[in-house]
């Protein structure tokens, strides 16, 4: 209780922490509660309302308020079912890449040598190759774009990240006299990882998770925008900009306000994961 | 404590030719490997309950020599006998219930402690690895070593950063001696703090010892501290041991040139006794322990050096009884003192 009181306290004391936060909050709201909060079925096709403009442009009306694609469809139900691919496939990914990063990262930090060489050496490959297109080549091969695979392809793209990081504050931690201190009381490398290397990377993996889940929903969107993401009939972000592409021209807001919410959704991922980095930093005290 | 060396106090620890090379360069293939001779053949042993000091320039070798003791690092050759078991051909399963008897008390107090772990776990961390107690247990032995170095138990569930460098030391210290140890290694415990605290772990590191009847290897880079705590002084100059005495008879009969110019180098308090004209006997860098020269390693710096000093290497001897010089001409150094 006295944690969560502190945790707002400083929250509070931050305005682009609080920001992000509510940002956060809101997006995992639309998620959640699309159904209750959506006006109309975002697959429902309109054929009398095509393209209608937004509800306060000459010829919108108040029931679809961010206006209708050209099948009819209203823009902010499909913006709001949308949130919940984005999270999903944000928070999936992560969680994914983070978990192979943090122990790949862990392995090669703490035990060096050969297992070391090797897994860098995978990671370094992995890195090379811009990940957009190892994303856009493995999809297409496979050929199939559910949630699951593009999970995994948006994970094998970004768990090198982790695994770098972790190995670069493992190697620093591994030096620490109280590392060696727990040596010489004879502790195993397992209570040594847990008790003296986690607890002191665990900071720093969650300031990069956070900002991972930005990254993870960039990556979904851009997939679905060149067509290899997710499928219709699941709504996406990236998969609404990329049908009002074609529209940008005549029928602006068919594009613009996915785009506008993927980019609210980044922004506040970011100022959360930025106030996070400041608050764990140890010499702020930590949390 | 002090002159247990002369009692004939039982060998608790004793070093056997111990050598430490660390591969440096070359391929990934091993090729073209160097070695930096960090230790170089170090033999001396310890009775129970004196004070050994090791003091040396960095780079000397003198914590590699610490951490090999304790088994940080695995020794290139030498053996190390422990109460009389030889420690260095046990397994880690082996030496872990040995590991109780041996702590060592580290020079960094912000590295030495976990900044996300309280004193109180920092402490109790001893207890958690080695023994099966109860949390009560742990509790009341936690505040009865607290308390013995000085610390209030009611700074248990503070964070290491709340403390000051001295306070954060007696932590170091209370958790090195959690386990009653019988050896203690202090690898320069009081050279990253303020001169004021010094004196007052010195102090607190002397009275423990009489209390725990401890024995200490005390490693500093000067000789003032060492002086202060030590029965008898090891010098030691890039690996290996140039000049073991007691520690008055060191000060007094200096046989080594090198220890002649640790002397020299320390300051003098009062102006009106320092010497003008006084070079410092110490001049140049070390040697690089990649390369070392041919002959006496030292020979490059000293001021005696003769011919065979660059050609053939002196071994330690001993020369008066108890005090052991690694030096072609250990009397000249003495000598000249004498006629000065």
């Amino acid at each position: 209780m006295k944690q969560i009181k502190r945790f707002f306290k400083l929250l509070l004391r931050s305005s682009t922490g609080t920001a992000g936060m509510v940002i956060v909050i809101l997006i995992c709201l639309c998620a959640v509660f699309a159904g209750q909060l959506a006006p109309h079925d975002p697959n429902a096709m309109d054929l009398t309302n095509m393209t209608k403009p937004p509800a306060w442009m000459e010829g919108g009306d108040w029931s679809h308020v961010l206006g209708t694609d050209n099948l009819g469809r209203d823009i902010l139900s499909r913006m709001l079912y949308g949130s919940q691919i984005s999270l999903v496939v944000g928070i999936l990914a992560t969680l994914t890449s983070g978990a192979v990063g943090m122990v790949l990262g862990l392995v090669s930090g703490y035990y060096g040598g050969v297992t070391d060489h090797v897994i860098m050496r995978v990671a370094d490959a992995f890195y090379a190759i811009p990940g957009i297109l190892l994303a856009l080549v493995t999809l297409m091969v496979f050929k199939s774009s559910g949630i699951v695979t593009l999970v995994l392809v948006i994970a094998a793209i970004s768990w090198v990240q982790y695994a770098r990081l972790i190995r670069s504050e493992v190697l620093r931690l591994k030096g620490k006299e109280f590392v060696k201190a727990s040596k010489t009381l004879g502790a195993s490398s397992g209570y040594i990882i847990f008790h003296h290397i986690l607890p002191n990377v665990w900071p720093s993996f969650i300031v990069v998770s956070t900002m991972s889940v930005a990254g993870s929903i960039i990556t979904e969107a851009s997939l679905s925008f060149l067509g290899v993401g997710i499928q219709a009939p699941l709504i996406s972000w990236g998969g609404m900009l990329s049908d009002g592409r074609v529209l940008l021209a005549t029928h602006w807001w068919v594009a613009t306000f996915p785009g506008i919410m993927i980019t609210v959704a980044i922004l506040g991922i970011t100022f959360l994961g930025n106030w996070l980095r400041d608050v764990l930093d140890p010499h702020n005290k930590g949390l | 404590m002090s002159e247990a060396y002369l009692k004939k106090e039982p060998c608790l620890l004793e070093v056997q030719g111990l050598k430490m090379l660390f591969p440096t360069g070359g391929s990934i293939l091993g090729k073209n490997k160097r070695y930096v001779h960090a230790v170089d053949g170090v033999s001396f042993s310890l009775r129970a309950g004196e004070t050994l000091g090791i003091v040396g320039e960095s780079g000397c070798g003198k914590s590699t020599v610490g951490n090999l003791i304790v088994r940080l690092l695995k020794e290139t050759e030498g053996r190390i006998l422990f109460d009389g078991h030889d420690i260095t051909a046990m397994s880690a399963r082996q030496f872990k219930p040995l590991r109780k008897e041996m702590q060592m008390v580290f020079q960094d107090p912000f590295s030495s402690l976990n900044p996300r772990k309280k004193v109180f776990d920092i402490i109790a961390e001893p207890y958690h690895i080695q023994t099966k107690m109860s949390s009560a247990e742990i509790r009341k032995n936690v505040e009865y070593m607290m308390e013995l170095v000085g610390l209030d138990k009611s700074y248990q569930n503070r964070y290491p950063h709340e403390f000051s460098g001295g306070q954060r030391q007696r932590i170091g210290i209370a958790r090195a001696l959690a386990l009653k140890p019988k050896l203690v290694i202090c690898d320069e415990p009081v050279s990253a703090l303020d001169v004021s605290i010094q004196a007052q772990i010195l102090n607190l590191l002397k009275d423990l010892q009489e209390e725990l009847q401890l024995t200490y290897i005390f490693i500093a880079h000067g000789l003032p501290t060492v002086q202060y705590i030590s029965d008898r002084i090891a010098v030691m100059y890039l690996g290996k041991i140039m000049e073991l005495a007691p520690e008055r008879e060191l000060f007094e009969h200096t046989m080594h040139p090198y220890t002649e110019g640790l002397l020299d180098a320390i300051p003098v308090g009062d102006p009106t006794k320092r010497d003008e004209e006084d070079k410092p006997i110490l001049e140049g860098d070390l040697p690089s322990p990649l390369n070392l020269p041919k002959g006496c390693r030292f020979c490059s710096r000293c001021k005696y050096a003769q011919q065979i000093c660059a050609q053939k290497e002196p071994e330690l001897a001993e020369v008066t009884p108890g005090h052991y010089v690694c030096c072609h001409f250990p009397l000249i150094a003495s000598e000249e003192k004498k006629s000065e």
